[in-house]
């Protein structure tokens, strides 16, 4: 058993754990400031976490045990995607790949436990939302799996580790053409997974709009807690992938203590700027109409399949 | 200039030409087209400047200077003039919708793959590598050329496919001589003019530049 990669993963799940509802309401407070409003504060996410934790969670009468064991699904699989991506530093586990195949089907396993919950309390807009969902996870999960190919043909593995440290050793890699192509395309997808702005809008309340939100409709409690903190560890997860890709620069490729500081500080940097520039960014953006929305995921996804033709290009020329 | 070197140039260029034909069939505004154009264009100039640099030939870089004016600043300012002619903005009524011509895309991305790997094994190098990306340049043109009905977006079709006709010739061949390539390109002005010659008598006719309304014969 690699002590090295135990202790990594413990840090980068309790980091995003404890991160990933910041980065929220960081996100939350870069808007409502543009918007010319005073905002709720960074903690606040947290705040609501502990009330909600605080509370018993109710469930309609007609609901099954699906409403208590999904947003455990949820966490589970977040948590095990936090692991699985190379936030902190790129040791992997011998046994565990953190290959990319496994890391998208993780991915899915949360997404599908997360529409069952909107499906299962039988209203018409949790059904509706759940609907959306898995729409949209279809077509963005073509694409995420496309663009992290892309990058992996240079490095030769498809583990996320390899690639990230493959950057990390050649930073000229980084800016190379194919690397944009499908960073821009792993970016369009990774905000139509998170249910981020142009395709669901987060602070909508109305229901006939929501996605997101909607398959959450009935939760409340405990139960709530979880759902929120596991997508909101799920947005983190995905953001520090791309974040990681795009700036490789203060990962850790040994497990010391100084490492691993380094590794959490540079994920703390990295995930507010990114945060922040996706949080000015949703500013001046409206919400995409939902029979547009295949049409960005299938502009992003020939993107990532041209990144793929490129590279082939290059790595034979 | 060094072989790694000139792998990642051409691969750049490749690269460019083939990003701005997808956003040419992604995006169905009219004004984004011309300057899209422009900068592949560009991309094509500079990929004719590299080969030509890297092979020490004064005509291709002299080739190079032709096609940066040529299709980097005339052709495209001449597609601008007449769409703002014919007063257009957006294409609006294309037969494939975008979703599917994406998709398209890529299936005529990995044809053009298939079709070039005899090429690519014949002369292993660079600028083999690199003929797939002409090759879905000409695809790329076809399906515009038989999915739009406005004739400003045929025009863009056909300057695609120009482009990758060019760009199957330089890297297959490392250029044609001088005196052809000034041939094919006035060949490929004329059109250009004369097609914007008969775009704007079309909408002095039947007040718009869509090709459907030319379906029927009239006296």
């Amino acid at each position: 058993m690699n002590a090295g990669a135990v202790v990594l993963a413990a840090v980068q799940v309790t980091a995003m754990a404890i991160l990933s509802p910041l980065l929220v309401g960081l996100m939350r407070q870069v808007r409502a400031r543009l918007e010319g409003r005073v905002g709720a504060g960074v903690l606040q996410p947290w705040r609501d976490l502990r009330k909600l934790f605080a509370k018993e969670s109710l469930q309609a009468d007609g609901t099954s045990w699906v409403m208590a064991v999904g947003p455990v699904v949820l966490v589970a699989s977040s948590a095990l995607v936090c692991v699985l991506v190379p936030l902190v530093g790129t040791v992997a586990f011998p046994f565990v790949p953190d290959d990319l195949f496994v890391m998208v089907s993780v991915l899915l396993l949360g997404t599908v436990a997360l529409a069952l919950v909107g499906l299962d309390s039988g209203s018409a807009f949790g059904g509706m939302g759940s609907s959306r969902h898995m729409t949209i996870a279809a077509l963005v999960e073509p694409t995420v799996l496309v663009s992290v190919y892309a990058l992996s043909i240079p490095v030769g593995s498809s583990a996320l580790s390899a690639i990230v440290h493959g950057r990390l050793v050649d930073p000229a890699s980084v800016a190379a053409p194919v690397s944009l192509l499908a960073l821009v395309a792993l970016f369009v997808a990774v905000v139509a997974e998170t249910g981020r702005m142009p395709v669901d809008n987060p602070s909508t309340h109305l229901e006939l709009t929501m996605i997101h939100e909607a398959m959450v409709l009935e939760s409340s409690g405990r139960d709530l807690a979880w759902l929120e903190l596991g997508s909101w560890m799920r947005l983190g997860a995905l953001l520090g992938l791309v974040a990681s890709l795009l700036a490789p620069w203060g990962i850790a490729s040994s497990v010391t203590l100084v490492t691993l500081v380094v590794g959490v500080l540079a994920l703390v940097v990295k995930l507010a700027v990114l945060g922040s520039a996706l949080a000015a960014g949703e500013v001046f953006l409206a919400k995409l109409r939902l029979f547009r929305v295949p049409e960005l995921l299938a502009g992003s996804f020939v993107l990532a399949f041209v990144a793929v033709s490129a590279s082939y290009l290059v790595v034979q020329g | 200039m060094p072989a790694s070197v000139f792998a990642q140039l051409v691969g750049l260029s490749a690269g460019v030409l083939l990003l701005t034909s997808v956003l040419l069939v992604w995006k169905r505004s009219l004004i984004a087209a011309a300057r899209l154009l422009a900068v592949q264009g560009f991309a094509l100039a500079a990929l004719v400047a590299v080969i030509g640099v890297n092979d020490h030939d004064s005509q291709l870089i002299a080739v190079a200077g032709l096609v940066l004016v040529l299709k980097g600043f005339v052709l495209p300012w001449v597609l601008d003039r007449s769409r703002v002619r014919t007063g257009a903005v957006r294409e609006e009524t294309p037969l494939l919708n975008t979703t599917a011509a994406l998709l398209a895309l890529s299936l005529l991305t990995m044809l053009a793959y298939l079709v070039s790997q005899p090429l690519r094994v014949l002369v292993p190098g660079p600028t083999t590598a690199a003929v797939p990306v002409g090759i879905s340049l000409v695809l790329y043109g076809f399906l515009l050329l038989t999915t739009r009905r406005h004739a400003i977006s045929q025009l863009v079709g056909f300057l695609v496919l120009d482009n990758g006709i060019a760009t199957v010739a330089f890297l297959t061949s490392g250029g044609v001589p001088f005196v052809v390539e000034l041939g094919a390109s006035l060949d490929v002005l004329l059109v250009v003019l004369i097609l914007r010659v008969l775009t704007s008598r079309m909408t002095a006719k039947f007040g718009g530049a869509d090709l459907d309304e030319l379906m029927e014969l009239r006296d």
